[in-house]
């Protein structure tokens, strides 16, 4: 597996990496690439505003990397809108992108009419939830599209400090990339359990493709967009950012259990489709990270599930009680 | 003085061309209120301050011994210097959820409108004048004080006046809130802390007798009955109280925080007397330790009403409809008197909440202010002060 860890070695960035501003909108304009924003909202009001200002201030007045900002709302019952639209974003109902279609309700619904929506060659996409919101979350994300040809989608992973001694640190996801996904890519997809935090929700990627990749509407959408994107364009079309420390409300437990039961439908579904659970042998192991000061390397533990069959088949068993 | 109504046809839509910077202005003004800085640990924010100098051009800026940041914006002639100071530091300590919050019409936070609106408005002012092609005759000092608040003592400040290069012809204070304000004369002032300690081995006897909140109660009482003159106008602020530890335990100590103002220095020194008097007798009485610390003063002074300075700043306020509203200051301004300097202190918005960590501002009226600001600068830099 040294053929991941070279591929974590090369495609993992930190975001002070790409500081140099003025250089990266030089980069974009000689590539005449056009970069959209999108924050999808519901009851964002707390932070939508701070986003806008920043990123309005930072990344379009001062330095202009990206083209627009777009707020695509699944119905907001606070003043997400009104003060969206205060602050110079084009907002949008989801439901009345593609009118003619169907309308659902959930995140990736928002997600994926972006794509009709927005211009962009590239689009960015930025939960509104954040509140020590940076214009490190756009550019550091955007930035290895730019100076990569060959690079298509771009995840995010941040720094989760749990506990830990001496200069090695756990590093990873929250409590349903540990428990659910990594197990699961683990088993299945070993290749993605390079990406450090595979639920994050921040991520850009090129519409070339963007358009080529189906939409889970609920909380599948970032598991089915790495399998997918893996599937169409494999490991080299990935990178990911560390994008420093993520401040956002935590989830209940409860909540994150709907969350897990999403992700795991849309997981069997295309697990199915691709044949995996028909597979003969699974991997046995695990693979998690660990950083070591600002190198993150993979944990791999072997972890094998052997069993024992029931009493009744084992002969000194049968023998003693006269079965 | 000049007269004012070339001025004023330079000002005239300013406020509406203000308009276009509001991002960069809140952008800088939630990113500097999000940096913690209680007072003698400024340094990120000083660093963030920097940086966007650096970013605007300003070669010449720096870090100075006592870690004021300094920008400086060259004029045409480079003769003299006029100064826009704001103050760095917050009364919030670090542990504080320094989160700001924007909403259509305010933003919220702890320091919003002190300082931090006060530095975003320095901070981006060199942004803006490039923008809108002004190029001032004078050189054009940018300092984000720091040590100013409580037991900094204007520290900042005082150490930038005194091993500045620059011949500074006037200065500006600039303050987050209140719009209006106009302040160009310091009061005396006298600050400092009374604590109060129950010695470790008290007596059972006395039961409840010996706590530091008592104690301290018996010294606040005598504070209270200290007679003060109508004229000159004086007062005792008893500004802050922190003592004990639980419902069920004595009081082992209690710390009242306070400030004497006066119009006249010799009332403060005489309140002054007067409290360390009382300390000693509040001490001897009960057997408790009782200290007083005095840690700031300040001496009323400061540049008429009818100073040029003030006159152009009024004039600038009229022409922007902003209704003056004086009042003496004993923050920066203090420090500038002291070194002779004729100089204001100008608020940009209005806001309420002042230092609770739901400290909160208006955006719409910061064009005004920011006008308010820029046109004084002009008047200053036009020789219309002079």
């Amino acid at each position: 597996m040294s053929n991941l860890q070279n591929w974590i070695d090369k495609n993992t960035y930190h975001h002070s990496e790409f500081w140099d501003l003025k250089k990266l909108v030089e980069a974009k304009k000689k590539k005449n690439l056009t970069i959209s924003l999108c924050l999808p909202t519901l009851n964002e009001e707390k932070t939508i505003g701070k986003e806008l200002i920043i990123f309005r201030s930072e990344l379009m007045e001062r330095y202009p990397l990206i083209d627009e900002i777009a707020v695509i709302d699944s119905g907001s019952n606070d003043k997400t809108l009104e003060v969206a639209k205060n602050f110079g974003a084009d907002t949008y109902l989801a439901s009345d992108i593609l009118p003619n279609l169907e309308p659902k309700r959930g995140k990736g619904e928002n997600l994926w009419k972006a794509i009709y929506q927005l211009k962009g060659d590239i689009i960015v996409y930025v939960d509104a939830d954040i509140s020590n919101i940076h214009p490190r979350f756009v550019y550091g994300l955007v930035a290895p599209l730019i100076y990569r040809d060959e690079v298509k989608y771009v995840k995010a992973f941040y720094d989760r400090p749990l506990a830990f001694s001496g200069n090695v640190r756990p590093s990873g996801g929250g409590r349903v990339t540990e428990i659910l996904v990594r197990p699961l890519f683990s088993l299945f997809f070993p290749d993605l359990t390079a990406i450090i935090q595979p639920l994050s929700g921040e991520y850009a990627v090129r519409r070339e493709v963007l358009e080529q990749i189906a939409f889970p509407i609920g909380y599948g959408v970032e598991t089915s967009h790495l399998i997918d994107v893996y599937h169409k364009f494999g490991l080299e079309a990935f990178a990911q950012t560390d994008l420093d420390k993520r401040v956002h409300e935590n989830k209940p437990t409860q909540a994150l259990g709907k969350m897990a039961f999403g992700i795991l439908q849309t997981f069997i579904k295309r697990a199915k489709a691709l044949g995996i659970f028909e597979k003969a042998e699974h991997e046995t192991i695990l693979r998690q990270f660990q950083a070591k000061r600002d190198q993150y390397e993979q944990n791999l533990i072997e972890i094998i599930e052997e069993e024992r069959p029931p009493m009744i088949e084992i002969e000194e068993y049968r023998k003693k009680f006269k079965k | 003085m000049k007269d004012f109504s070339d001025l004023g046809k330079q000002l005239y839509g300013l406020e509406d061309k203000l308009k276009k910077y509001r991002e960069v202005l809140l952008a800088n003004l939630v990113m500097i209120g999000e940096i913690p800085a209680p007072t003698g640990h400024e340094e990120n924010r000083i660093q963030f301050i920097l940086n966007r100098f650096d970013e605007a051009g300003l070669t010449d800026s720096s870090i100075d011994d006592a870690g004021n940041g300094i920008g400086m914006l060259n004029g045409k002639e480079s003769e003299k210097a006029l100064l826009i100071n704001a103050h760095a530091d917050t009364i919030f300590d670090a542990k504080t959820d320094h989160t700001m919050q924007v909403a259509s019409k305010e933003i919220m936070g702890p320091g919003v409108a002190d300082n931090a609106l006060g530095l975003a408005a320095l901070t981006t002012l060199p942004y803006i004048l490039e923008d809108l092609e002004i190029e001032l005759n004078n050189d054009l000092v940018l300092l984000a004080g720091v040590k100013s608040l409580g037991r900094g003592n204007l520290e900042g400040i005082r150490f930038f006046l005194e091993n500045n290069k620059f011949d500074i012809k006037n200065a500006i204070c600039v303050e987050g809130i209140q719009l209006g304000r106009l302040s160009y004369s310091s009061i005396g002032m006298l600050r400092g802390e009374i604590t109060c300690r129950v010695p470790e081995t008290y007596d059972w006897s006395r039961f409840g007798d010996a706590s530091a909140i008592l104690t301290l109660n018996e010294v606040i009482n005598k504070i209270n009955d200290i007679r003060l003159p109508k004229r000159p106008r004086t007062s005792i602020v008893m500004g802050s109280i922190i003592g004990g530890s639980s419902f069920n335990t004595i009081a082992r100590d209690a710390t009242l925080g306070f400030e004497v103002r006066s119009e006249s220095q010799e009332v403060v020194e005489k309140a002054g007397e007067t409290i360390s008097d009382i300390v000693l007798e509040v001490s001897s009485k009960t057997g408790d330790q009782v200290e007083l610390d005095i840690f700031a003063k300040r001496s009323p002074g400061g540049i008429p009403y009818s100073h040029s300075l003030t006159k152009c700043a009024r004039s600038v306020m009229e022409s922007l409809d902003i209704e003056p509203r004086l009042a003496p200051s004993i923050s920066e301004l203090s420090a500038l008197i002291d070194h002779e300097i004729p100089a204001l202190t100008l608020g940009i918005t209005v806001g309420e909440q002042t230092f609770k960590s739901n400290e909160t501002i208006q955006i719409e009226p910061i064009y005004k202010g920011l006008a308010q600001l820029i046109g004084t600068i002009l008047a200053v830099d036009g020789g219309y002060c002079e």
